[in-house]
């Protein structure tokens, strides 16, 4: 029997994950950023190798593929931390002090906006508006809204995301 | 046994971020252990629109009212309301202005004023449940359409009420289904634009959070009308709460065979399909969204022709936005006569409007177009907090203007609202008070246009950075004599000459602030004040001698040794020492400090 196949190294869970996505949406038209989504829920960011494959299955030029990435705000080229810090700087948080939330967050975690930790436990972006006005100043970690934020209470509330 | 009582509870994203999941979860824990669920039923629902009273929910039959419940309070509910039968008063909703307690929404002004119709099932159904929204009469507008009248009657029926375009433009939604309709092609696309990207306006994602089916249930009534057999909904991946309601809803269309094939029997086929949006405020410009659906960068490409005539993979497309199609359905059901009989002479129907800022009550409302702008502030909003004074509303977001106290009985239309130098937008309505500087408010809705801006067209890329670079100079105190009539002309030419209507509307909030609130911008360039004490460089700070308990406290937390002062001596700021931080300001316990 052959056993050429056992040689190659054994496909990651990620890139399996990967396959199945790929194959899902194989010959679809306007499967681009849909692919890429799904791509970076798997790996948490979209690593160099991940693009190339992408690029060679869809048969659309990597090239354009790094275009469509660096378009939108929502797909990432780097590692993210654990914990995804989003400080609401829409109107409604703005004029109510959304601005001193942003500078709390970087004085309890230390990195500014756009930044990642060293230790990859967080990351820290400004968003224009979570659409919940109603509670401003709001920011969000992963999935949980924080409102009526306080500048005080941020940096015990980020201790509680390890 | 019947149930004989239903606890209806927000599960909208501002009321889930108040835990009010975790309450609903106790509620049921609660009835169970009392052996009652057979009795009374725990229903989440979508958005009431009363955000800032958050958790809300309504005890059924009786309609009461409860505000801001916590986990701790579901055993006294069931114990008391649903038990004994009596209201636990705590939680009923307290007017701040007249100590007055109301049991019922209606009772309640904030609730009282309003006229839902884009809006009638969200708070009111369950929107996992697609049997809910048929006994609601959901899809009988639909069933009715494919077997009772022929796609022209149907497009008659929407040109008849008068219905608008609700995302921004207000452009006339039966002429744009009609003309969909007669562009030659047989293949053709319905889509439903959920790129809400505004910042403060959060309308179509209470729509589609509340009530999802509403929106499936017009769309295959557009694809009816203009021969459409494939929709897309292009929603903000960001939230994720209405994606997962559409994809469950989507789901369950299709099992009830309300989407698919042969529709109620007959031969048409329609089918949705879900796009996220990858966080690019420029895709909610149609021609950019479609753009981005077929998997490229999302730019806009110059129209015409419009989507109408070539828009998805350059088939005919018709594009509405969230609130548009909802009114839909109820259109067809109770007829156009009946809907164009709410409104004005050219603005028909309600508008919903997510009022935040500050305002009392937050949140969400829906109201008859022609209101005026004092109703919604004083009658529905409550007023603004902490006695401060009005001093402008913002409407339309980035591609909209301020409307100046001034101008406070102005009535709420798409083209009066144009005529004031602003717009409808998509609905976000934003109370700013005395202590908001307007100049650092158009700074910032352009930074957001700077940074949203695709990047394609010259005006609209260079030509905002150049006004933002102003904007800066003039709130950091370097403000020139000239950079006020710089600002105007660039303004105008950006209008002019932009690509699309991101570009076309970029410099509104310049240039309505400039038009309403010129001396506020002189006193900037000129006087070198920020008269509101948002300008950080160009503002003092002071400490009020009659208020000052000479604590210290200022001078110990003063990182520039700016603040002087012994114990029981009236404090002082030294201005030249002052670098504006206002710690001293947080700190001090009195309220002696003041910008």
């Amino acid at each position: 029997m052959c056993q050429c196949a056992s040689d190659a190294e054994p496909k990651t869970k990620e890139a399996v994950e990967l396959d199945k996505v790929l194959a899902k949406y194989a010959g679809k038209k306007g499967a681009l950023i849909p692919v890429l989504q799904a791509a970076q829920d798997i790996y948490g960011y979209l690593p160099a190798e991940v693009l190339k494959e992408i690029s060679a299955q869809l048969k659309i030029p990597l090239s354009k593929i790094y275009g469509v990435v660096t378009f939108y705000a929502q797909f990432h080229l780097n590692p993210r931390g654990r914990n995804i810090i989003r400080v609401c700087l829409g109107t409604a948080c703005h004029v109510r002090g959304g601005a001193k939330i942003s500078e709390a967050v970087t004085k309890a975690v230390g990195i500014k906006d756009g930044e990642t930790t060293e230790d990859l436990r967080y990351t820290f972006e400004s968003v224009a508006c979570l659409g919940a006005c109603g509670l401003a100043p709001v920011m969000m970690v992963n999935d949980d809204t924080h409102g009526r934020l306080t500048p005080d209470i941020v940096a015990d509330l980020l201790e509680r995301y390890k | 046994m019947a149930q004989s009582s239903h606890i209806l509870i927000c599960r909208g994203t501002a009321c889930v971020s108040s835990e009010s999941r975790e309450v609903q979860n106790e509620l049921e824990t609660q009835i169970k252990r009392r052996g009652l669920e057979d009795q009374v039923r725990v229903v989440h629902t979508g958005c009431f629109g009363f955000c800032a009273r958050g958790p809300v929910m309504v005890v059924l039959p009786q309609g009461t009212l409860y505000c801001e419940v916590r986990v701790e309070d579901a055993g006294e509910i069931v114990e008391r309301h649903i038990l004994g039968g009596e209201i636990v008063e705590r939680l009923l909703y307290r007017d701040p202005k007249t100590e007055r307690i109301a049991e019922k929404m209606k009772d309640i002004d904030f609730f009282g004023k309003q006229v839902r119709i884009a809006l009638r099932n969200c708070g009111r159904i369950n929107p996992d449940d697609i049997d809910e929204y048929i006994a609601m009469d959901g899809y009988k507008a639909l069933g009715t359409v494919l077997t009772q009248h022929t796609p022209e009657e149907v497009i008659n029926i929407i040109k008849k009420s008068g219905l608008r375009g609700r995302g921004g433009g207000g452009f006339p939604t039966g002429l744009k289904w009609e003309l969909t309709r007669k562009s030659p092609g047989d293949v053709k696309y319905v889509i439903c634009n959920a790129d809400e990207g505004d910042p403060g306006a959060f309308m179509d994602r209470s729509i589609l959070e509340g009530d999802p089916h509403s929106v499936l249930e017009a769309m295959a009534i557009a694809g009816y009308a203009i021969g459409a057999g494939q929709g897309f909904i292009y929603v903000r991946a960001e939230y994720a709460i209405a994606v997962d309601r559409l994809t469950t809803a989507i789901k369950q269309a299709r099992e009830k065979g309300l989407l698919g094939n042969r529709l109620f029997e007959t031969g048409f086929e329609f089918d949705i399909d879900l796009r996220l949006g990858a966080g690019a405020f420029v895709c909610g410009e149609e021609t950019a969204l479609i753009t981005s659906i077929e998997g490229n960068r999302g730019e806009p490409r110059p129209r015409p022709p419009f989507p109408a005539q070539a828009g998805l993979w350059g088939r005919p497309t018709l594009i509405n936005n969230v609130e548009t199609l909802a009114n839909v359905p109820v259109i067809i059901l109770k007829g156009p006569e009946w809907f164009a009989g709410f409104g004005t002479e050219k603005s028909k129907g309600t508008k919903v409007f997510s009022i935040a800022g500050k305002i009392g009550n937050t949140g969400l409302i829906e109201v008859p177009m022609g209101i005026t702008l004092k109703q919604i502030i004083y009658d529905i909003g409550g007023g603004i907090p902490e006695g401060k004074e009005f001093k402008a509303a913002q409407t339309g977001g980035p591609s909209g203007g301020c409307i100046p106290s001034d101008l406070i009985d102005i009535s709420i239309e798409y083209d009066t609202l144009l005529e004031a130098g602003s717009m409808m937008g998509s609905g976000g309505l934003i109370i700013l008070d005395e202590n908001d500087c307007m100049v650092d408010i158009s700074k910032f809705y352009l930074e957001f246009t700077c940074d949203e801006s695709c990047g394609k067209c010259t005006p609209c890329r260079v030509g905002t950075k150049r006004m933002l670079e102003i904007l800066e100079r003039i709130t950091e105190g370097k403000g020139r004599a000239e950079d006020l009539d710089v600002l105007r002309e660039l303004g105008h030419g950006i209008k002019e000459t932009s690509l699309c209507g991101l570009g076309q509307s970029a410099p509104n909030p310049v240039l309505s602030t400039l038009r309403y609130f010129e001396d506020e911008y002189k006193a900037h360039v000129i006087d070198k004040v920020c008269p509101a004490g948002v300008c950080k460089k160009l503002s003092r700070i002071r400490i009020i001698p009659e208020e000052c308990k000479a604590c210290g406290a200022c001078a110990r937390v003063c990182p520039a040794g700016a603040i002087k002062g012994k114990p029981r001596e009236i404090h002082e700021i030294d201005p030249e020492k002052c670098i504006k931080c206002g710690e001293c300001i947080e700190k001090c316990c009195f309220k002696a400090i003041k910008r």
